[in-house]
C-alpha cells in the first residue's frame, strides 16, 4: 500500500534534492540530441548518450492531468490534489497543487502554475506548485 | 487466420470468488490449480511448466509438488498472466515443455498470507512520487483520465456508463459480487474515491484465484474438455510512473501489445466477436477501445453509449461484468482469460454467452498503467 513517505536519495539523485533545499527545480538535457528528461539519471532514455548536463527550470508549468483524493490518510485536513504537471522545459512531473481550494471549479486544466519549495525534513524538500500569480486561475 | 501458437486444454476458477477469509493466498493458488487439473483430468505429475505471479513460482512447485522443466515468473502487474500464456506458448513450440500450469490466487480483501506491493523510499517511485501522498492504485492508475476527458470532451456521465453497461453483464454471472442493475445517476452518486472516480468506477477488491493448462495444439485433442487455442499474443511495458507515460490520452504500451498480437494472428478487428479489457477502473475500457483499434481516438466513450458493448451489441466486451463488477483480487488479468475461455467454450452462463462467439481478444493491463499483455483465443 502506497503512504506518503520521504524520498531518500540515490548517489544519481542526491545532486537533485540539494538542489530543491536551495529552492531550484532542475531536469536533464542531453547534449547529443536535446531531449530533457525527469526524473534525473545520469544518461538520456531517448538516445542512451552518457553526456547529460542540468538545466534550471523557470518554475513555471501548467496543470496536466489530477485526481481529488478523497482517501485522506490519518490526521489529513480533507481531499487533496494529486497532480501531474508539465513543466516549462517540457517533462511532466507529479506534485501537490496548494494555495487555492482542493476543487475541480478551481483547477481547470491547462491553468497556469509556479513552483514552491516545502521542506519536509533537514534534507528534503519537496518542489509542489500553486496558481501563478500572474494568473486569474481560469487557464492560460 | 494462422496456425495456434497453444491450447487451453484446462481453465478454472477458484471454488469461490467473493470474500474469503478461511483461504490463504497460496492455498488460493492451490485451489484454482486442482481445479484446472481436474477440468482436463491431470495430476500435478502431468505438469512440466509453470508460471505464476505474486507468488514465488518455487513456492507452488513445493507446494503442488511439481517438477517443471520450465518456470516463469514474470511478474509486470495484473496482465502478467496474459504474458505467462505468451512465454508458455512460445516454450511449448521450442520443446521446453509440454503441458504448462499457470496460476494465479490473491487474498487481495481478507490480506490472509498477502503478499503486499512496497514501494522503497530510494525507487524512483518512493522519491519522486510518494512524497505527494497518492495513496493507492485509484490515485495513480487514474491521473491520465482528466486529461483524456478534456481532449477528447468525454464526461462523468461517459466514465458512469462504463459500470453502467457492464452491470448488464454481471447480472447474468451467479459469482459475479456486485450483479443488481445499476444507473448513471447510481454511479455519480456513489461515495468519492478520487475526482472523478467514484467507488462504482473503481475495481472491486475481493479474494479469489485462477488457473489455466496449456498444450501444443496437437496435443489438444486427448484431453475432455473443448480446446480453445491461443492464435496470436502481444506484451509491452512503457512505464511504472504514470509521469513516464508520453501521452496521457493513449497507452503505448496497449498499442504495441495489441499490434503484435493481431499480426501473430493474423486476424483483422472486423474478426472479432468478444473482446475482454481489463476494467481496473471504468476509463480503462475506453483507452482499450481506440488502442487497440476497433475504434478511433476519442470515439469509445460514444461507441459504448451506442450500445455495441452491451448485450445484444456487436462487439459485446467484458461479458462477466468486468474488474468493476465480477472479481478483482488486485491482479484481475486471470479473470479476463477465465471469461474468453468459458466464451469460446461456449459455457458461459446463459444470457451472457455470445452466440458464435469465434474469436475473443483479451487486454490486459498492469502496474499504474504502464504495462500490457494481449491474447487472441479462438473457438475450435
Ligand atoms: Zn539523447
Amino acid at each position: 500500500m502506497l503512504r506518503g513517505s520521504l524520498p531518500e536519495p540515490t548517489p544519481q539523485t542526491a545532486w537533485f534534492w540539494d538542489a530543491t533545499r536551495r529552492g531550484e527545480l532542475y531536469v536533464q538535457e542531453c547534449t547529443a540530441c536535446g531531449g530533457r528528461h525527469f526524473p534525473p539519471r545520469p544518461f538520456c532514455p531517448a538516445c542512451g548518450g552518457r553526456e547529460v548536463t542540468a538545466l534550471k527550470c523557470s518554475g513555471r508549468a501548467t496543470l496536466w492531468s489530477y485526481v481529488i483524493n478523497h482517501m485522506v490518510p490519518k490526521g489529513g485536513d480533507g481531499p487533496y490534489v494529486v497532480a501531474v504537471v508539465r513543466l516549462e522545459e517540457g517533462p511532466l512531473m507529479m506534485t501537490n497543487i496548494e494555495g487555492c481550494p482542493q476543487t475541480p471549479e478551481a483547477l481547470p486544466l491547462d491553468m497556469a502554475l509556479e513552483v514552491v519549495f516545502e521542506p519536509v525534513s533537514e534534507t528534503i524538500t519537496l518542489p509542489k506548485f500553486r496558481p501563478a500569480a500572474d494568473s486569474n486561475g481560469a487557464g492560460a | 487466420m494462422t496456425r495456434p501458437l497453444a491450447s487451453i486444454v484446462g481453465a478454472a476458477e477458484t471454488t469461490r470468488l467473493g470474500v474469503l477469509p478461511d483461504m490463504s493466498e497460496l492455498d488460493l493458488h492451490a485451489d484454482a490449480a486442482l481445479n484446472a487439473l481436474a477440468d482436463c483430468g491431470l495430476t500435478p505429475a502431468d505438469i512440466d511448466g509453470i508460471a505464476t505471479a505474486g507468488e514465488n513460482p518455487a513456492m507452488l512447485a513445493q507446494y503442488l509438488g511439481i517438477t517443471p522443466t520450465w518456470v516463469d515468473a514474470t511478474n509486470i502487474g495484473g496482465c502478467s498472466f496474459m504474458t505467462h500464456v505468451a512465454h508458455a506458448a512460445a516454450a511449448i513450440r521450442a520443446g521446453l515443455c509440454r503441458t504448462v500450469l499457470i496460476t494465479h490466487g490473491e487474498s487481495g480483501r481478507s490480506r490472509v498470507g498477502h503478499v503486499p506491493w512496497t514501494v522503497p523510499p530510494h525507487s524512483l517511485m518512493g522519491q519522486f512520487e510518494l512524497g505527494y501522498t497518492p495513496t493507492m492504485a485509484a490515485t495513480l492508475f487514474t491521473l491520465p483520465a482528466l486529461r483524456y476527458m478534456k481532449t477528447f470532451g468525454v464526461t462523468e456521465e461517459d466514465l458512469a456508463r462504463v459500470t453502467v453497461v457492464q452491470r448488464q453483464w454481471a447480472g447474468f454471472h451467479p459469482r459475479a459480487f456486485r450483479r443488481d442493475p445499476v444507473t448513471i445517476d447510481e454511479v455519480l452518486a456513489s461515495r468519492m474515491i478520487a475526482w472523478p472516480f467514484r467507488i462504482l468506477m473503481c475495481c472491486l477488491v475481493t479474494d479469489g484465484g485462477g488457473a489455466l493448462i496449456l498444450t501444443a495444439p496437437d496435443r489438444a485433442a486427448d484431453f475432455p474438455t473443448r480446446p480453445v487455442d491461443v492464435i496470436g499474443t502481444g506484451e509491452s511495458v512503457e512505464h511504472l510512473m504514470i509521469t513516464e507515460m508520453k501521452d496521457y490520452t493513449s497507452s503505448r504500451a496497449f498499442r504495441v501489445a495489441g499490434d503484435q498480437a493481431f499480426a501473430a494472428a493474423g486476424i483483422d478487428r472486423a474478426d472479432v466477436d468478444h473482446l475482454m479489457i481489463y476494467d481496473a477502473f471504468a476509463h480503462v475500457p475506453l483507452y482499450g477501445l481506440e488502442a487497440l483499434g476497433f475504434v478511433k481516438p476519442g470515439e469509445a466513450a460514444g461507441f459504448i453509449a451506442d450500445g455495441h458493448t452491451a448485450p445484444g451489441g456487436r462487439l459485446p466486451m467484458n461479458t462477466n461484468g468486468g474488474g468493476i463488477n465480477y472479481m478483482h483480487s488486485g491482479m484481475y488479468g486471470m479473470y479476463a482469460l477465465q471469461e474468453a475461455v468459458r466464451q469460446m467454450r461456449g459455457t458461459a452462463p446463459q444470457g451472457a454467452q455470445v452466440r458464435d462467439a469465434r474469436i475473443s481478444v483479451v487486454q490486459g493491463v498492469g502496474g499504474m498503467f504502464g504495462t500490457a499483455g494481449t491474447v487472441i483465443l479462438a473457438r475450435r
